[in-house]
C-alpha cells in the first residue's frame, strides 16, 4: 500500500508492522469483516420474514397451508444447523444446475456420469467464464438461503408464540369495533405481538450473531478463514515471515464478536423500552409506575 | 421461498445465454508452501504449481483461473464440478483413483519426512500428527503410532510446537523451510528425513473429463521433454530437488 513497504524484508519494528498489516492478504481480511455484517444486514430481514409466513401459514385456518408451516418449523428445528448448511447449499446449487441443464443443453446427456456431478458448459452455475466476483457472490448468496432457511424456522416458532400470547380481550375488542378477522390481524394482533416476540428474536439474532463463523465451513472466505490463513507460520516464501501468530488474530476476533452482541445488547434493550410502552404486560405497568421512559 | 427458487430460476436460465468459452478453473489448497499458498503482499494464488499450472495451461491454449478450496472437502467439490482441476500437492495413489483420474506426475516421488522437537522422538509408539487424508496419514496409522490428524498442514505443525504431537509427518518439501527456520527447534528425526512415499505430484481431473487430461498430460510431456519443468522445480524446491530423468 505504501512505497515504503516494497521490500519489508530491510524493514523493522513499527514500520514493518505498518506494511505487515496493510497487506494484500490483510486488506481480505479487513474486507471480511465486511462480508459477516453483510450476512447479518441481509439473512435478518429474510429470516425474520420466512418466520413471519410460517407463523401465519401455522396459524391458517387452511389447513394444507397449516401443515406445511407446522412441517417447517417441525422439521428445520429438529435437524442440527450444521446438516442443514452443509445441505441447503448443495441440493440448491446442483438443483438449479440440473433444471438449466434440461432446459438449455441435450438433456439425454445424464447429469451424473460415475462420481461425477457434469452438467453442460452452459448450464454451470456460475458459468465458468464469469469473472471471480460472480462466483463469490453466488456462493454467497447459497449461504444467505441455508442462514434464512434454518434461522426463519426458529423465527416462525417464535413469532407464533408471541401471536398466541396476545390477550383475547383486545382482539375480542377490535371484533366489537367491527373489524374483519384481517383487519384484526394486520391493526391489532401483528403490532401488539412484537413486545411479546422481541426476546425471542433477540435470543435468535445473537445465536445469528454468533453463528457467522460457520460460513468458513461453506466455504466463503470470512473473518476466521483468514484469521487462521494469516495467524499460521509463515516461512521466507512469504514477504512477511512470522512464528505462529494465531493466538493474537483469533484475540481480535474474540473481540469483535463481544463488542457485536454488546452494541446488540444495548439496541435491543431500547428496542424493548419503546414497545412495552403503555402494554398490558409487567414491563408496560412498572414504565407507567414510573412516568415512563 | 417458491417464489425465490423461481425467480433465481428464471434469474438463472436468462443470464445463462452467453456463450460460454472454454475456462478452466483451476483448484488448489492456498496453505502448502511451497507447492501452493496465498501471496501476502497480493492476496493471488502463489508457489510452484501455480506457476506450472499456468505455463500448462498457456502451451495448452487453455484460459485458466484459480480457485483456493480447503483441503478437507477438495475432491467433493471438484467432482461436483465446482472447478475443474485440483493441483494441491496431491499425491497419486489408487484410493484416489477410484473418485478422479490423475494426470502423469509433474513431479517425481517427492519423499516425506518426520519432524519434532527432537531427533530421538518416538515415531513408531509416539503421537504423530498429519494432515487429514493425505498419504502421509495413511503411512502414519499404519506405522503404529497414534495418529493426530488437522484440516491444515499449519495446524500439524503446530500440534508439534505445542508438545500435543510428538512428531509431524508431511511432504520433506513443505517440512524443510519450517525446520530450516526454526532456529533448531525443530529437526529431522533421525533416519526418517527422507521417507519415499506416493507415486509423485498429479493434476486430478474429473473420470468424466477425458478432452482435459490429454491437453494436460501432452504439455506436462512438453516441459518434461524441453527441461522446463526441471527447472521450474529446481527455483522451487532448490537445487538438490529430485528432478525428472
Amino acid at each position: 500500500m505504501f512505497a515504503s513497504c516494497s521490500d519489508p524484508s530491510a524493514l523493522e519494528g513499527f514500520a514493518w508492522l505498518m506494511c505487515y498489516l496493510t497487506s494484500g492478504t490483510h486488506l481480505l481480511f479487513y474486507a471480511s469483516f465486511g462480508t459477516v455484517l453483510l450476512l447479518l444486514a441481509i439473512t435478518a430481514p429474510i429470516a425474520l420474514l420466512f418466520g413471519f409466513g410460517g407463523a401465519m401459514a401455522s396459524r391458517s385456518r387452511i389447513a394444507p397451508l397449516r401443515w406445511l408451516g407446522k412441517t417447517y418449523t417441525a422439521m428445520v428445528r429438529g435437524v442440527p444447523d450444521i446438516i442443514f448448511f452443509l445441505f441447503v447449499p448443495i441440493a440448491l446449487d446442483q438443483g438449479l444446475e440440473w433444471l438449466r441443464h434440461q432446459a438449455l443443453c441435450d438433456s439425454s446427456q445424464p447429469v451424473w456420469q460415475g462420481n461425477d456431478f457434469v452438467v453442460c458448459a452452459a448450464a454451470k452455475l456460475p458459468l465458468s467464464t464469469s469473472p471471480e466476483w460472480v462466483h463469490q457472490t453466488y456462493g454467497f448468496a447459497t449461504a444467505v438461503v441455508a442462514f434464512a432457511v434454518v434461522f426463519g424456522a426458529f423465527a416462525a416458532n417464535v413469532l407464533y408464540g408471541a401471536m398466541q400470547a396476545v390477550p383475547r380481550a383486545q382482539l375480542e375488542t377490535a371484533e366489537a369495533y367491527g373489524m374483519s378477522p384481517r383487519q384484526v390481524t394486520r391493526r391489532v394482533l401483528i403490532p401488539q405481538m412484537w413486545s411479546y416476540a422481541i426476546p425471542g428474536l433477540s435470543n435468535l439474532w445473537m445465536i445469528l450473531i454468533k453463528a457467522t463463523p460457520l460460513l468458513f465451513l461453506l466455504g466463503v472466505e470470512d473473518i476466521v478463514y483468514w484469521a487462521r490463513e494469516l495467524g499460521g507460520t509463515k516461512t521466507n516464501a512469504f514477504t512477511y515471515p512470522h512464528p505462529d501468530w494465531r493466538l493474537y488474530y483469533f484475540l481480535a476476533i474474540l473481540v469483535f464478536y463481544l463488542l457485536m452482541t454488546w452494541g446488540s445488547e444495548k439496541i435491543i434493550g431500547r428496542l424493548t423500552g419503546r414497545l412495552s410502552r403503555g402494554q398490558a404486560t409487567l414491563a408496560g405497568e412498572a414504565m407507567r409506575k414510573t412516568g415512563g421512559a | 421461498m417458491k417464489k425465490l427458487m423461481l425467480a433465481a430460476a428464471a434469474l438463472a436460465l436468462t443470464s445463462g445465454m452467453a456463450l460460454s468459452q472454454d475456462v478452466v478453473r483451476m483448484g488448489t489448497e492456498g496453505a502448502y508452501p511451497p507447492y501452493n499458498f496465498v501471496n501476502d503482499s497480493t492476496g493471488e494464488v502463489d508457489g510452484f504449481e501455480r506457476e506450472l499450472g499456468d505455463e500448462l495451461c498457456k502451451r495448452a491454449e487453455l484460459n485458466c483461473t484459480w480457485v483456493k478450496n480447503d483441503w478437507d472437502s477438495i475432491i467433493p467439490n471438484l467432482v461436483s464440478a465446482n472447478y475443474d482441476t485440483i493441483m494441491a500437492g496431491m499425491n497419486i495413489n489408487e484410493e484416489r483413483k477410484q473418485v478422479i483420474q490423475f494426470t502423469q506426475p509433474y513431479t517425481p516421488a517427492m519423499p516425506s519426512a518426520y519432524a519434532a522437537l527432537a531427533a530421538d522422538a518416538d515415531i513408531e509408539g509416539g503421537v504423530v500428527s498429519a494432515q487429514t487424508s493425505t498419504i502421509q496419514a495413511g503411512h502414519v496409522a499404519e506405522s503404529g503410532a497414534t495418529l493426530l490428524e488437522f484440516a491444515t498442514p499449519d495446524e500439524t505443525v503446530a500440534a508439534v510446537r505445542n508438545g500435543e504431537a510428538d512428531a509431524v509427518f508431511a511432504d520433506k518439501d513443505y517440512l524443510a523451510p519450517l525446520v530450516e527456520q526454526s532456529n533448531g527447534e525443530l529437526v529431522w528425526v533421525d533416519g526418517h528425513d527422507t521417507v519415499p512415499l506416493g507415486e509423485g505430484i498429479g493434476m486430478g481431473l474429473r473420470q468424466s473429463d477425458a478432452e482435459l487430461k490429454d491437453k494436460f498430460d501432452a504439455a506436462i510431456t512438453a516441459m518434461k521433454d524441453d527441461g522446463s519443468l526441471n527447472e521450474l522445480i529446481k527455483k522451487w524446491f532448490g537445487e538438490d530437488a529430485m528432478l525428472f530423468e
